[in-house]
């Protein structure tokens, strides 16, 4: 029990990470057990290699990088659950549609002007907007957008680890794309 | 010339332009598109505003990534 190698502090850390891990799983995944599951892998792996560690800095940056390699694993092994849609119509409109176009195409109205906010897009305020409307888009829309934009996969990837084609997941990506705009429109630039 | 008119090959709308500037985060656009869709931005006061929005969003989701990393 008391082995002399492990360093307490060390797995203290590791423990203490699991909450901040599990948020990002959620995003990603969102279904609970999946990331439940896929967290405490996570955690078992960096437990048994802390000499994995030990050239490196960043606690949380180690951590998330195992994290991201298990979760394309479940997202590849579910690949058919992962993309099972359920959604509802809503789900499945194009928000291109709710956007102020005349009948011949062009624009009603100029899209807003969001400004210059670089130091805005850094804020934790920020971040929680677009955490929240992140978490706010169709499940599969969600899933998707989160593989391109927070596990970085390309979308050649993305297609062959899901057996998706490019059109399905274009079309997923459009409306995933289109919907943060409006929920970050509505409750960051427009509510300033 | 007639008929180079009637296609109108580089003609696009703004809501057609909308979609080719989403579509451009996730895969490269075909040459005729990718001149489509200057030529509209070089004409059009609204949808560079689009465009904006899209370049901040892209600035964005880069912050997010490295603030899930630190923290």
């Amino acid at each position: 029990m008391n082995d002399p190698t492990h360093d307490t502090r060390f797995e203290t850390a590791v423990a203490e990470s699991r909450a901040y891990l599990l948020k990002f799983a959620r995003l990603q995944l969102r279904d609970e057990a999946w990331a439940e599951d896929v967290v405490s892998e996570t955690l078992l792996a960096a437990l048994a290699k802390p000499q994995a560690f030990a050239a490196r800095s960043q606690l949380r940056t180690w951590l998330v990088g195992i994290l991201k390699h298990k979760i394309v694993d479940v997202l590849r092994q579910r690949a058919r659950e992962v993309t099972l849609d359920g959604g509802t119509d809503d789900d499945h409109a194009d928000p291109l549609e709710h956007m102020a176009f005349k009948t011949n195409g062009h624009f009603a109205e100029r899209p807003a002007d969001w400004g210059n906010p670089e130091q805005d897009l850094g804020s934790r305020q920020f971040m929680t907007i677009l955490e929240a409307c992140t978490e706010k888009l169709p499940v599969v829309q969600g899933r998707l957008f989160l593989m391109r934009e927070w596990l970085e996969l390309s979308s050649e990837e993305i297609c062959k680890e899901l057996g998706l084609t490019p059109t399905n997941l274009y079309v997923q990506l459009h409306r995933a794309r289109l919907r943060l705009r409006e929920c970050l429109e509505l409750n960051w630039f427009a509510a300033r | 010339m007639n008929a180079l008119m009637k296609k109108l090959p580089l003609m696009r709308s703004c809501k057609e332009v909308t979609a080719l500037v989403i579509a451009r985060e996730d895969r490269a656009l075909p040459v005729a598109e990718r001149l489509a869709l200057r030529m509209h931005m070089a004409m059009c006061k609204a949808c560079p505003r689009f465009e904006r929005q899209v370049l901040t969003m892209r600035n964005a989701m880069k912050q997010w990534r490295g603030y899930t990393d630190g923290d």
